[in-house]
């Protein structure tokens, strides 16, 4: 199989308009002969089902939530990225390109990351104009901020819920489509297959979950907008119901799935409190802007932080990275969070944990200003440790928090199975080895609102689509295998709940494929995996029956792809000889313990093809090229 | 501690339901209220039992789809905090809760502490929202927001859609939902030309969906936890009276 990922050549500033005006139209007219089906309605699946029903296609739209407002994009804090350079500090279309590039340590599409730097400057103008509510200053005009691996402020907010506003605002967008009769919401709706018809994705199988009825679902196109997999590590901060059944499911029918080692890990985290431990709590990267990350300079310093004086403490993001200091990149301060804690100077209980300290700021522009800025979270950080941040320092740890892999997709955001779309999280497309922060947000919404309902039509212009008979044979097998995947899980009736395996299996990504890895820990975690997968699928107890609301059912068919998901992730990892952004191989760092990456062998994204379970899946290389910015290794000092 | 707990237990919405006495030896008061049911679930599922279907997603306070009412509050006891943030350390050992789902006509129980709250989506839809199709939008600043308006903007907002207002109010009312998505958008400029209809069709929405009227009991207020402000239901009832004396509404609009 050959990976064409369409991706324009000539001048990087006009690939997107040049590609734009080649690409075929569907007439006004014409596009209520279509249908689309979306599933997810996170900023980018939202913002996508909203476009394409303003365009005037047919828009079958699923979410497994109780409502489309719910998606876990809600929970984003900080912001959102856009190149507007209102401020006058140097910021610029080819500087938000070149850092995101940069801050993907050169595993991204150039092509993609410049179109996404040109469309965030649209996305704010789209946003404001929906009444998304951003910080404004006192002169009515936009407020900025600055993030990790940025020395601009281009970041947009609305106070510490960026993510939550956005989502309203795609959300209502997708609300006044479905009052307008164009968008057709089928919410508590899980995706379980894709059906694909002579090569072609022409529909889904999906569940109902209040009635647990099996339905069939057709159309043109279907579009996933499902989000990330982070929930294979049981902990992260995603929300508990995020799954990848969809994608993974997807690529069983013969998507392929791009860099799934790629995961990013989030340095300020609110630490592991016990085993009863269902989710980890984000605290904001913007946090960061004012915060000062420290843990004592020898191990063993139990006094309390405050008493700790100012000679005995190590800001050692500040020390080692005196030009970003504590706005270095999310992997980089991850891992520096990981080093001080091996080295037996981590705080807390559990002595995995750094401090976040506000007191500096809070002497500097006081506490009134500090509550403006961030008091939602500390508020939330209150909530949860019982602690009160603006007297003590704030106690966080990394946790695993966005996954950069996904479906592989081409420009034009098209997986390798024809007619099958990739948004969002969900797609492996702009962020390479590492996402910088604020940029989750503008790449959903730029897929959604700008770039697949270009894209889209051009595929459906360019084929014809005769109805599909729900008496086909590709629906009926398709059908047949969610009906006896449901009857495999509710028919074990084994001894163990679905959420002991899930954390199970976690414990084993996390110590073999999380933060650093090895070759040696990795092949460990490939015969774990396989055998604990086995052994769930012996012995897992799914009370109840398929027929109504059952949620263990619902988290045992997540788990399950979880297994199979979790193979692929840590084979990546082996294959992958080299460091770069969130993966982190110790056989391969600089001699000062920087990531090493080795682009003579390892520049491309690696897309891998299924061929059963248990069995080796394919390695096709798509070969990155670098024609605006020159990979060099990282330097954040 | 030891907890317990009488929770209402309903197969499904065309089952009665009724409460069930269950004990919860083990809790650790870093727990938050969620993860005691998780612990409590994983017993029942251990047992042979079926375990308690509740709504979560986010588990940080911001999604909105958790939610039940907690010895008859709404969240539970702790102001400004949704279910799935209150932590155990705010009861005591011995502590006897009552827990039950949301109960409104327009809420119908799917199990458990399970609800259906798709009317808030069917209250959006009908005008929710600024009608400008993608790629129509000027430049962000070109039309700049007062400080003090975004701010208050923002305060209605925050609303969660979470349904807290409604379990708590003895009308069943949605106004403070309704009035926070008409307060949000009302207050600022891009939401003018439209905030005739938009009141008076969420309005009309409500209504039709079975909720009650607001008659100012402000229970809504205190159990909301996004601090939403009666003030928003305030707005909500201006601009519904402006849009019926202003004449420019008519039943074009939808």
């Amino acid at each position: 199989m050959e990976l064409n990922s369409k991706s324009p050549d000539g001048p990087i500033e006009t690939r997107w308009e040049r590609h734009r005006f080649h690409l075929k139209l569907v007439n006004p007219a014409n596009k209520r002969k279509y249908t689309i089906l979306m599933v997810g309605t996170g900023l980018a699946g939202g913002s996508a089902a909203a476009s394409l029903g303003e365009l005037g296609y047919n828009v079958k739209c699923f979410c497994f939530q109780d409502s489309p407002r719910r998606a876990h994009s809600i929970a984003a804090q900080g912001g959102i990225n856009a190149a507007k350079n209102y401020h006058n500090d140097g910021d610029s279309v080819y500087r938000l390109f070149y850092d995101t590039v940069k801050g993907g340590d050169f595993r991204a599409r150039e092509s993609n990351v410049y179109r996404l730097a040109q469309i965030s400057v649209n996305i704010i103008d789209q946003c404001v104009a929906q009444g998304v509510p951003f910080a404004r200053e006192y002169s009515g005009y936009l407020d900025n901020r600055s993030f990790g691996g940025a020395q601009v402020s281009r970041t947009f907010y609305a106070r510490g819920q960026t993510g939550q506003q956005l989502l309203l605002g795609a959300y209502q967008a997708l609300e006044r489509q479905v009052g307008a009769g164009q968008v057709q919401m089928f919410p508590r709706t899980e995706m379980l297959d894709l059906i694909v018809v002579d090569g072609r994705a022409r529909g889904i199988v999906t569940r109902n979950l209040m009635t647990g009825k099996i339905e069939t679902h057709f159309g043109d196109a279907v579009v996933l907008g499902t989000g990330g997999y982070g929930n294979l590590f049981y902990l992260s901060t995603n929300a508990k119901g995020s799954n990848a059944t969809a994608i993974w499911r997807a690529h069983k029918r013969g998507a392929l799935f791009a860099n799934p080692c790629f995961t990013q890990i989030h340095p300020t985290c609110i630490p592991v409190s016990g085993d009863y431990q269902s989710k980890l709590t984000l605290m904001s990267e913007s946090l960061r802007n004012d915060g000062r990350v420290w843990v004592p300079k020898n191990g063993g310093d139990k006094r309390e932080p405050n008493a700790i004086p100012e000679a005995d403490r190590d800001y050692y993001l500040e020390r080692r990275y005196p030009s970003f200091g504590n706005l270095v990149p999310r992997d980089v301060a991850s891992r520096n969070a990981k080093a001080v804690c091996d080295d037996g100077r981590g705080v807390g209980e559990s002595g995995l944990a750094v401090y976040l300290d506000f007191r500096d700021a809070i002497q500097r522009l006081g506490e009134h200003t500090i509550k403006e800025r961030y008091g939602n979270l500390f508020d939330m950080y209150e909530r949860i440790t019982g602690e009160n941040p603006y007297k003590v320092p704030m106690r966080i740890y990394p946790a695993i928090h966005y996954t950069m892999g996904g479906l592989w997709v081409d420009y034009n955001l098209m997986s390798t199975i024809p007619g099958l779309y990739v948004v969002g999280e969900a797609n492996f497309s702009d962020h390479g080895a590492n996402r910088l922060g604020a940029s989750a947000l503008m790449q959903g919404l730029a897929d959604g609102y700008f770039v697949l309902p270009n894209t889209i039509g051009d595929y459906l212009a360019s084929n014809k689509f005769d109805s599909i008979d729900a008496g086909h044979a590709a629906v009926r097998e398709a059908e047949g295998k969610v009906n006896d995947t449901i009857r495999r899980l509710l028919g074990a009736k084994g001894t163990r709940s679905v959420d002991s395996y899930h954390r199970e299996l976690g414990k084993i990504l996390w110590e073999y494929c999380g933060m650093a890895r090895t070759a040696e820990g990795l092949k460990t975690a490939l015969n774990e995996i396989p055998a604990l997968r086995e052994q769930f699928w012996r012995d897992v107890r799914v009370l109840g029956n398929g027929e109504e609301l059952n949620q263990s059912l619902e988290k045992a068919g997540r788990v399950a792809d979880f297994f199979e998901l979790a193979e692929l992730m840590c084979l990546d990892a082996l294959e992958r000889n080299e460091s770069c952004g969130g993966h982190f191989r110790e056989e391969y760092q600089t001699p000062d313990g920087e990531a090493a990456r080795d682009d003579e062998h390892y520049s491309y994204a690696a897309a891998w093809e299924f061929t059963g379970v248990g069995k080796s899946p394919v390695l096709h290389k798509e070969p990155l090229n670098f024609e605006y910015v020159h990979p060099t290794q990282r330097s954040y000092k | 501690m030891r907890i317990t707990l009488h929770i209402w237990r309903q197969p499904n919405a065309q089952t009665p339901g009724k409460m069930v006495r269950y004990e919860v030896p083990n809790v650790n008061q870093e727990m938050s209220f969620l993860e005691m049911l998780d612990v409590l679930n994983e017993d029942l599922i251990g047992k042979g039992e079926e375990p308690v279907a509740f709504d979560h997603d986010c588990r940080e306070g911001i999604c909105g789809m958790c939610g039940a009412m907690v010895n008859g509050m709404a969240h539970g006891p702790l102001p400004a905090t949704t279910l799935c943030q209150l932590h155990m350390r705010h009861f005591k050992d011995g502590d006897v809760l009552y827990v039950e789902p949301w109960r409104a006509k327009a809420f119908p129980v799917v199990k458990d502490l399970v609800v259906d709250r798709s009317a808030f989506d069917r209250i959006i839809a009908a005008g929710g929202y600024v009608s400008v199709s993608t790629g129509s939008a000027p430049d962000g600043n070109a039309v700049l927001v007062p400080k003090e308006d975004a701010d208050r903007a923002m305060d209605a907002a925050a609303c969660i859609g979470c349904g807290a207002c409604v379990a708590t109010c003895p009308n069943a009312a949605a106004a403070l939902f309704t009035g926070a998505k008409i307060a949000h958008l009302g207050l600022l400029p891009q939401g003018q030309p439209e905030r005739d209809s938009r009141a008076t069709a969420m309005v009309a929405q409500a209504a039709a969906e079975g909720f009650g009227s607001c008659t100012n009991i402000g229970e809504c207020e205190a159990v909301c936890p996004k601090e939403i402000k009666l003030e928003v239901i305030a707005r909500m009832n201006r601009d519904f009276i402006r849009a019926a004396w202003s004449g420019r509404y008519t039943s074009a609009h939808k």
